[in-house]
């Protein structure tokens, strides 16, 4: 028993492969990065040391500053959403419709695998404004509104972003606390129906709360895939009008390829794994405080 | 109010709580269920109407978009705009593109990361939940920070122009979460098992080919699904690595479509996007039981 599973050489054959990949991709180049951030320059012109300067320049960088505060804006404006309307589509799957969700389930479950891209482009067709009006602009017009050129300004495209990746996503989330909604013993809420405990009530006091570590989970995990927004910004807006719907991510990106600085490109880089690293900290230690008090 | 001293007290059932009458209950039902109904329908169209529209949009010729509404459905069905996008659009050069990447990519890290996973959890050996812990840290990784030392590396290995760089950094991206999620599945089965097969002499590799890998086939199929999906629609790594443009994937060739093609022709680029769309759309209905059970069982618990 023990010399078959602690047989060294099997461990080497079976795991090497992967750690080799591990090391190759990940660790290395993680490194790498790090000591990238202190040159400036490119792969084919080559490089030179300037220390501590692509930090100072990205502090005083006012694309950096936008990039910066518009990550965070949509970050947070779509985790709310994605928590709010997950956790809400979530109780409707396992209240309302109980053992009848299953088709629900999956229709509003469609939109997740779909490549970004098409979707991008489905919905910059959908709010569309010239040659001719897409459906929204239509709808606007026959309820008598305006027609708006949604892409043409920083406010409306974020709207329309934050729509569309709302619109993406919320079937992930609905799924993710839905399966932490239906390991909800029902003895629990019996008890709780019982004590006369029913609708918002049971949701508040007994629901909410059996469920937090599940919402937690999905806060984070929504934070930090929202931190990371690149496919959806570069196919609806390229990050315009201007730069007014650049996050750090397109901002790296354009950095590094287009201006071809790999060194100030590293640097955002760093900034925005440092902002992943730290806001999930963040979560994880009040999620964990509000855990042990409640 | 009078008190009654006449009537002798009746002993009736308990009094119940109070249950609205016949007509009172029947209205209240039929508001809740009306207003289910409508909710689900609500959120039915939400999910389906765009992609109702964009089938039915891909159908028109070029007049119908620049002259009638878009939200109108065509007046003619014109299929030409699919053999467009498929050829001229280079969409099935591209499907070729992302198929010779998914394929190897998904086949490595499910290989390697069941391998890595049972080396990892079922095996014996000192050091090795160190490993995990380092592997498994390996998912907070951003892709980004990776991309410059890559590109760097695929560059001086002189393989910029062709698809490896792709199929290597897809690997070894996914495989930390793979790690992960077989190390878990790998828990679940019971030691016994293991113990079984070694007194029937089973050697490791028999015992983890024909023994670890059939118990864990759910958890290695969930796993394909999640790996697919992200390969079949990443953008980032795709585009940071395919200059070239007869290498690139489906994704970076229809983010490209609607710059030089697309605004000027509408039909192909509503073809491009309906194929996108609908053709992943039917892997999802065939395998969506899987990916349902799959998230609502392992991805929370962890």
């Amino acid at each position: 028993m023990e010399s078959v599973l602690g047989n060294k050489k099997a461990v080497a054959v079976l795991l090497g492969p992967a750690l080799i990949f591990f090391v190759g991709v990940i660790a290395v180049p993680v490194v790498w990065s790090f000591v990238y951030s202190l040159y400036t320059g490119n792969v084919i012109r080559g490089f030179t040391f300037v220390g501590m300067a692509n930090f100072t320049r990205l502090w005083h960088d006012p694309e950096a500053h936008q990039a910066f505060w518009f990550t965070l804006k949509y970050a947070l404006v779509v985790t709310v959403g994605q928590i709010l309307l997950g956790y809400a589509l979530a109780l409707l799957y396992v209240f309302v419709l109980r053992r009848a969700s299953t088709l629900v389930r999956t229709m509003v479950f469609f939109p997740v695998v779909l490549p970004t891209v098409s979707v991008s482009l489905l919905f910059s067709r959908f709010f569309q404004y010239a040659p001719t009006d897409g459906p929204i602009n239509s709808f606007l017009k026959v309820i008598g509104a305006q027609h708006v050129d949604f892409l043409s300004a920083g406010g409306t495209s974020f709207i329309v972003l934050v729509v569309m990746d709302l619109w993406r996503t919320q079937g992930f989330y609905a799924v993710l606390l839905y399966a932490g909604l239906v390991e909800i013993p029902d003895s629990v809420l019996d008890a709780a129906r019982v004590d006369g405990a029913g609708g918002w009530r049971l949701v508040r006091h007994v629901v909410v709360p059996m469920s937090l570590p599940v919402l937690f989970s999905a806060v984070i995990f929504s934070f930090n895939s929202s931190l990371k927004v690149f496919d959806s910004v570069l196919a609806l807006t390229r990050g315009g009008p201007g730069s007014d719907t650049t996050p750090l991510n397109l901002f790296m990106y354009k950095t590094s390829f287009l201006s071809t600085d790999y060194g100030y490109g590293s640097t955002i880089a760093l900034l925005i794994t440092g902002v992943c690293l730290v806001v999930t900290l963040a979560i994880f230690r009040s999620s964990r405080r509000d855990l042990t008090k409640g | 109010m009078t008190v009654d001293t006449v009537s002798p007290p009746v002993h009736t059932d308990p009094p119940r709580a109070p249950v609205p009458r016949g007509p009172d209950r029947a209205i209240a039902m039929f508001a809740g269920k009306g207003l289910t109904r409508l909710l689900i329908a609500v959120l039915l169209v939400v999910v389906c109407y765009p992609l109702f529209w964009i089938l039915a949009t891909s159908f028109k010729d070029q007049n119908e978009f620049l002259d009638k509404p878009l939200w109108k459905m065509p007046a003619t069905l014109h299929g030409s705009n699919y053999v467009d996008a498929w050829t001229n659009g280079r969409l099935g050069h591209n499907a070729l593109n992302s198929l010779l990447v998914t394929v190897p990519s998904l086949a490595m890290i499910l290989v390697f990361g069941a391998a890595a996973g049972f080396a990892l959890e079922v095996m014996i050996w000192r050091g090795r939940s160190a490993t995990l812990l380092l592997i498994v840290g390996g998912i907070m990784v951003p892709a980004q920070i990776i991309l410059l030392p890559l590109f760097t590396i695929y560059f001086k290995l002189g393989l910029t122009n062709t698809l490896w760089p792709l199929i290597i950094t897809y690997v070894g991206h996914g495989l930390p979460l793979t790690v992960f999620l077989m190390a878990t599945y790998f828990r679940g089965v019971p030691r016994e098992m293991f113990e079984a097969a070694t007194i029937d002499g089973a050697g490791i590799y028999r015992m983890f080919w024909s023994i670890a890998v059939p118990m864990v086939r759910n958890g290695l199929f969930t796993v394909a699904l999640l790996m697919f999906f992200s390969i079949w629609n990443d953008l980032l790594i795709a585009l940071t690595f395919n200059v070239d443009k007869d290498l690139q994937t489906v994704q970076v060739g229809l983010l490209n479509f609607s710059d030089e093609y697309g605004s000027l022709q509408y039909g192909p680029l509503f073809a491009a996007i309906s194929i996108t769309v609908f053709s992943t759309l039917l892997v999802y209905i065939f395998i969506n039981r899987q990916v349902m059970r799959g998230l609502t069982a392992g991805s929370v618990k962890g």
